[in-house]
């Protein structure tokens, strides 16, 4: 059940996040990596106590040591106004407009998903490519939390069981093992 | 209470300052307006442990800070533009606890001999104030090797030609030279430069109650999570375990207040959003060369150059694809540079003639790779051809590259000033940058690109590409923010007040007892690195002060 998305949002945006990285014969798509609930989980940071924004460290257990990953930072009253500005955006807010109005992911997610079409997830390829294409800066947006979900650590809610590493043979995060001198300069 | 002197900024050169100030038994404040992740906040004579390998929290995520949305800086080229073309991330050097010795991958090379007096040597260029500095390397040799010693720096000694001499041994050896730096290094060697192992603040064995670096690889961009980077951690401890150092993170000074030739203390703004005053007994800025600036001009100090001179390094990143991985995600980032790009030689000198400039000078060259997945997949398309293009990683498990980190001359109009319109969370004013390279460093990226490319053919690339940060804008802006951390130069020292805002010791020529201690100083930007000079120059100031 997602976080703060809508189910139907949910649908459409794995079908997009699907579209931008596929499944292939070696490795598993997006939508099957946990993408979506990366996007999902970062547009809903603040329903996490602390917020899902920054994981701990120093390491994450996968390479031995304790699973720091886990526990996530608490957050600065600068930070979460810089957070919830980026999230929620300023909302008429006077203490987050110092500089003006501030369109958060939340309202670009919801209206982009929106722009895509109820009908997306049963459009085929080249229409699902045309509706994201025409779509350029929500595509944008997307892409780089694609991406973001795809490639990042796993604790952030995509890179499920670090298959997006696995399909493009990344070792992840290393501490506190790291790399020998050999497997340095020799591999 | 009055301390002995209030510290702004905890990045190398505040560091180092708290460093020296304490152990000669001064009371000093250090006031860091970003977070503490660098020290236990229980204990903070002991390290925290909150950085780790996560390419989201440090490239996606501001862990390091600023954050762009509550502390933006502006940008534009040149002063004809708008007030700005850019609101957001510039040069954002991290604002935390460490500053920017947490995020860099610790290369820590000392200047040469002939960087200290340029315009003696090689007399004007135009549109530039190029000048010497108002001290010599032999000068500033022991604090060199002073704050090597602090840091923790691993090099070889005799393994640069073109090295300024030094008084001792480096304090470490080298650690274990990266694969594709040794096959990028033996290709530089078969075309006749000279590659050496670049002088890096890692651990290549304990030192200092650290442990030996174990090649994690992810250094730049990112905080040591075992701490055998020399950040400004061991400074800071050392400070800490003192007694006499108080940090203060999350702590923005808004002013530095004075009464005459005295500067008596900086208002403050704590995590709470309540401002105070703090008395002190000197006042050292450590803030780096932008926010330095700005720190002053919100104080309303005035002096004509202050802000000018802004300098950043103009990179010229010269990448190519290897037929085979370079494993470029082992080790310490960058293992090896070469410094031939420099001083240069006939050809430099032809190249200098045939842009009508009367000398040209590139940079030290960097041998790295790309090892970060999310990084290499923002480069790529969506689409299909996706999950191919990043298993056959042309970008990451085969890519090499060198950057060249060209000395930029120091120009008036380019600078540092306050926004007009533009306000940080906090409702001040941020720091306007005017930035655009001149003549020189457009012809010295041009000269050296395609020489650096031909390294990458010697060493097998399959394809090669040129680019240069700052690159080609648009209409409303003809060149793109630069993505160098380098900041130098906008509070610049001399002996003359009316063409150096500070003395040669770092202190401003109008108050007794202000002292910067960044690489806000610097005369000229070299094609180094600034972190060990600026902390040397640090040092140098702080053992003046007492």
């Amino acid at each position: 059940m997602p976080v703060w998305l809508m189910d139907s949002e949910y649908r459409i945006l794995s079908a997009a996040c699907d579209r931008m990285i596929p499944p292939s014969d070696t490795a598993p798509g997006a939508a099957d990596c946990g993408v979506p609930d990366y996007i999902d989980t970062l547009l809903g940071a603040f329903s996490f106590d602390p917020p899902r924004i920054w994981a701990g460290g120093p390491a994450s257990g996968r390479q031995g040591g304790e699973p720091g990953f886990e526990r996530f930072h608490r957050l600065s009253a600068l930070d979460e106004l810089a957070w919830r500005m980026r999230i929620e955006g300023s909302c008429g807010l006077p203490e987050r407009e110092f500089n003006g109005p501030v369109v958060g992911l939340q309202q670009r997610y919801r209206e982009g998903l929106a722009a895509l079409g109820p009908d997306f997830c049963d459009l085929d390829h080249d229409r699902q490519v045309a509706r994201l294409r025409s779509a350029r800066d929500f595509a944008e947006l997307l892409y780089g939390h694609v991406c973001e979900g795809m490639y990042g650590a796993p604790e952030y809610g995509g890179n499920r069981d670090g298959a997006g590493w696995r399909a493009i043979d990344f070792t992840g995060d290393v501490q506190p093992r790291g790399w020998t001198d050999a497997e340095v300069s020799n591999p | 209470m009055t301390v002995d002197a209030v510290i702004v900024g905890s990045g190398p050169g505040g560091a180092t300052v708290a460093d020296v100030l304490t152990a000669a038994g001064w009371s000093v404040a250090i006031v860091e307006k970003g977070r503490n992740h660098l020290l236990d906040p229980d204990d903070p004579t002991r390290p925290a442990f909150d950085y780790s390998n996560d390419e989201i929290k440090f490239l996606s995520r501001h862990f390091l800070g600023p954050d762009p949305l509550v502390e933006p800086r502006t940008f534009r080229t040149r002063q004809s533009d708008a007030d700005h073309t850019h609101i957001g991330e510039f040069n954002s050097v991290p604002t935390t606890v460490g500053g920017g010795g947490t995020h860099a991958d610790g290369k820590v090379p000392r200047f040469q001999v002939d960087d200290f007096r340029l315009r003696t040597l090689l007399g004007p260029q135009s549109d530039a104030d190029v000048a010497d500095w108002p001290i010599g390397y032999d000068e500033l040799e022991p604090y060199y090797a002073e704050v090597e010693r602090a840091i923790g720096v691993a090099g070889t000694d005799g393994a640069n030609p073109f090295a300024a001499p030094r008084s001792g041994p480096f304090p470490m050896p080298s650690g274990a030279p990266m694969f594709g730096a040794t096959l990028s290094g033996a290709a530089a060697v078969r075309l006749g430069y000279h590659p050496y192992p670049a002088p890096t603040a890692a651990n290549s064995i304990p030192y200092d109650g650290r442990p030996a670096c174990n090649n994690c690889g992810f250094c730049a961009y990112f905080g040591c999570p075992i701490h055998a980077k020399g950040d400004p951690v061991a400074m800071l401890l050392r400070a800490m375990s003192s007694g006499r150092a108080e940090l203060m993170a999350e702590t923005f000074v808004s002013r530095i207040r004075t009464d005459g030739r005295r500067a008596t203390g900086v208002d403050l703004v704590g995590p709470d959003g309540v401002e105070r005053f703090m008395p002190a007994g000197h006042v050292v800025i450590a803030a780096g060369a932008i926010e330095t600036p700005r720190l002053l001009l919100l104080s309303g100090i005035d002096h004509p150059l202050i802000g000018r001179y802004l300098m950043t390094h103009f990179q010229t990143i010269v990448a190519g694809s290897m037929p085979f991985r370079t494993y470029a995600e082992r080790g310490r980032a960058v293992t090896h540079v070469h410094d031939d790009m420099i001083t240069g030689d006939e050809a430099t000198r032809e190249a200098a003639a045939a842009a009508g400039l009367p000398w040209l000078r590139g940079g030290m060259v960097e041998h790295s790779g790309a090892g970060l997945p999310i990084m290499e997949a923002k480069h790529l398309p969506w689409g299909e051809r996706h999950p191919s293009l990043m298993a056959g990683s042309q970008f990451r498990a085969r890519l090499w590259a060198f950057i060249m980190q060209g000395e930029d001359l120091p120009y008036p109009d380019n600078r540092v000033d306050l926004d007009p319109s533009i306000r940080d969370a906090r409702g001040y004013p941020v720091a306007r940058v005017t930035y655009s390279p001149g003549r020189h460093e457009l012809a010295a990226s041009a000269h050296y690109g395609p020489r650096l490319a031909a390294i990458l053919e010697e060493m097998g690339a399959e394809w090669t590409t040129v680019a240069t940060s700052p690159g080609t804008g648009n209409a409303s802006s003809p060149y793109s923010v630069p993505e160098s951390r380098h900041n130098m130069g906008t509070v610049r020292m001399g002996s003359d007040p009316d063409t150096s805002v500070t003395d040669p010791t770092g202190r401003l020529h109008t108050f007794d007892n202000l002292v910067v201690a960044d690489s806000s100083v610097f005369v000229t930007s070299t094609g180094y690195g600034p972190t060990l000079t600026l902390a040397a120059l640090a040092a140098r100031a702080a053992h003046l002060m007492l």
